[in-house]
């Protein structure tokens, strides 16, 4: 129980890692990127491929992470600054494509056997520490979400105090108006790109050093950076590591009850949270309180809850 | 807009007369092959009405694919004969679908995709702890093996058509209707259409519901000729990723594009599926190039074309003679402008 409790929270920096790209990118450019758990993918086997040539692991995270920065500016400049103006439904096919590209092109160059960053890791990927109570905790673990809080962190303060942060925040909250003040929206969206697509590659990095990755596992993670989203809210980096620990904690405990359970769980609590979402807007809309009270209760306002028990 | 509206109607049902002749003189070879063919036109068009028409970009749509065949297995474990249980199955997973409609599509877009697709993972993880489908391993429709196979790959291929023909019809008078052209408005801008006074949601959850039906189609008859079901097979993401193709491909604004797509997509695939994974990364690529530099498809391509010959012959223009296969027989239905 206590030890669910422990690995849940841990998890919670890593998909705080992953799910900070996406929200970045749905904030400032409004897109959707579905391929945004296969850049994670590529990040992680771009890191593999080069401790595969003898570089050390952390060596390699350092030049990875950068590099795929690039691939996103570039991937911005060339593919998705094409679609932003046509509306809602391509930004979401062509991002649907490139995941379908990746993964498959990721399967052709590396084959389906899973792999892993633990060897390279040698001692640290099992080394633990015990805490007063017999309670283990892994120390890699720790270390990543340690990371993952410095990342937020850095990431947090970069958006509050630099000018291209201002510039982001300016772009996400009001494009018109910010480019009216004189900020370069392609500017803007190529960082907001780059650093989303670096944040991908270094959480697929940091799950390559806790388990093993295969080639199509980039669409679980895309919903799983999804669901942190929106468990802590859009638009908050906080609320996304507190979401981020929430979809870890749900997944732990779900694992508890049975094997099957460590996903159903994540994505349960993703649909309450949306169902929860939507109930409170509807009742908004009616103006009525969020709890009904016994009379109210018809059968339209009963529908979304009824159907959130039968996913 | 102002062409003959019955005419496509009464050529789809000569060809499907014919088509459903095929099994007398075709081999059990080819016989699959259009069983396939079929499967991957209802996936298509059912796909690309709920995205090109009524704007949901739906990652979630194998939910309804695998369901139907689940429901079917299940029917069939308690007594019911194989062929009834398909049909209920599918339609038990159409009403599935009219339930979640009034969760999912008070989402919006991404959120929508997104939403869909995890519902379908929730539905393939309850399904695979049912102890009949034994998780992984999945199980089979044994009750067809008592059917012979001959006249069991038939049945396959006639379920596949029929169900094809039943959906493009009801389509195609779902479109011509009020409804359809309510269903345009919201694909086009869904708060403006509100605004108009289109009644927003219950439309969607019409083509939600609908197309799901097909997709539950599609995974019945899928059953019917492969006979095993497997939770991460029929389930599988990459049925979406398919129908992105082929609706894309084809054109998602047209309603006969997507069997093009359909129909390319199944060329491609006996001739360059071999090669795995890289064919399947090349499909990405071309969905990718086609939703980029050409958005409206192939059937926006022939229309662009049409345009121009039209501009270049001299009005007023004859009807021009069309292709007799259906599936190649483009309608020019000029979307709204």
């Amino acid at each position: 129980m206590i030890d669910a409790l422990i690995q849940g929270t841990l998890l919670g920096g890593y998909y705080a890692v992953l799910a900070a790209g996406l929200s970045l990118m749905f904030g400032v450019m409004r897109i959707i990127n579905l391929a945004h758990g296969d850049l994670a993918m590529l990040g992680a086997f771009l890191v593999l491929w080069l401790v595969g040539l003898g570089w050390s692991p952390w060596l390699a995270v350092l030049v990875a992470v950068p590099a795929m920065g690039v691939v996103g500016m570039l991937l911005q400049q060339w593919v998705l600054a094409r679609t932003l103006r046509a509306g809602v439904l391509l930004p979401l096919l062509v991002t649907m494509g490139l995941g379908a590209l990746i993964q498959n092109g990721l399967y052709g160059v590396f084959g389906s056997e899973a792999r892993s960053l633990a060897d390279a890791l040698g001692e640290l990927s099992w080394a633990s520490w015990t805490l007063p109570g017999d309670i283990v905790v892994g120390q890699l673990p720790v270390l990543t979400l340690v990371l993952g809080v410095a990342v937020l962190a850095g990431l947090q303060g970069m958006l509050s105090w630099t000018r291209m942060g201002r510039s982001i925040r300016a772009a996400s909250s009001d494009p018109e108006a910010a480019a009216l003040c004189g900020v370069d929206a392609a500017s803007v969206h190529r960082a907001a790109a780059a650093i989303s697509v670096a944040l991908a590659a270094l959480a697929g990095a940091m799950l390559a050093t806790r388990a093993t990755i295969e080639p199509y596992a980039g669409p679980l993670l895309l919903i799983m950076a999804f669901e942190a989203v929106v468990i802590g809210g859009i638009g908050s980096l906080w609320g996304t590591l507190l979401g981020g620990i929430l979809l870890g904690l749900a997944q732990s405990f779900g694992a508890l009850i049975s094997p099957q359970g460590f996903q159903l769980g994540g994505h349960l609590l993703f649909l309450a949270v949306l169902g929860g979402r939507l109930w409170n807007q509807y009742r908004h809309g009616l103006g009525l309180s969020i709890w009904p009270t016994p009379r109210r209760t018809t059968t339209r306002a009963a529908a979304p809850k009824t159907l959130e028990a039968q996913p | 807009m102002n062409r003959p509206t019955h005419q496509p109607m009464v050529w789809m049902l000569v060809a499907a007369l014919a088509l459903a002749l095929l099994p007398l003189v075709l081999g059990a070879n080819a016989i699959d092959k259009l069983t396939t063919l079929f499967i991957f036109m209802l996936l298509a068009s059912t796909w690309g009405l709920l995205a090109g028409q009524a704007g949901l970009v739906s990652v979630g749509q194998q939910a309804f694919f695998g369901l139907g065949a689940y429901f079917a297995l299940r029917l069939v474990d308690g007594g019911w004969t194989a062929y009834p249980a398909l049909f209920a199955g599918a339609i038990g997973a159409a009403v599935v679908a009219w339930g979640l409609s009034f969760f999912v599509l008070r989402l919006k877009e991404g959120e929508f995709a997104i939403a869909t697709w995890v519902i379908a993972e929730v539905i393939r993880i309850l399904v695979m702890l049912d102890p009949l489908v034994q998780g992984e391993t999945g199980t089979s429709l044994i009750a067809l093996n008592a059917v012979e196979p001959e006249l069991r790959r038939n049945y396959g291929f006639w379920m596949a058509l029929g169900s094809l023909v039943f959906m493009l019809g009801v389509t195609a008078w779902l479109l011509r209707s009020a409804v359809g052209t309510a269903t345009r408005a919201i694909g086009e801008d869904d708060e403006a259409a509100a605004s108009l006074g289109v009644r927003v949601t219950p439309t969607r959850r019409w083509v939600y519901v609908l197309a799901s039906l097909g997709a539950a189609l599609a995974g019945v008859a899928w059953l019917a000729s492969a006979i095993t079901f497997l939770p991460r097979t029929n389930f599988g993401v990459q049925w979406s990723v398919l129908m992105l193709f082929m609706a894309l491909v084809g054109g998602l604004r047209s309603q006969w594009g997507p069997l093009v797509g359909a129909l390319l997509l199944f060329v491609l695939q006996e001739s360059l599926g071999h090669l795995g994974a890289w064919y399947l990364a090349g499909l990405g690529a071309v969905a990718m190039v086609f939703a980029l530099w050409l958005p409206r498809g192939l059937a926006g391509v022939w229309d662009d074309w049409q345009a121009r010959r039209s501009a270049s012959a001299q009005p007023p223009l004859a009807p021009t003679p069309v292709s007799s296969s259906p599936s190649l027989n483009p309608v020019p239905r000029s979307s709204t402008p």
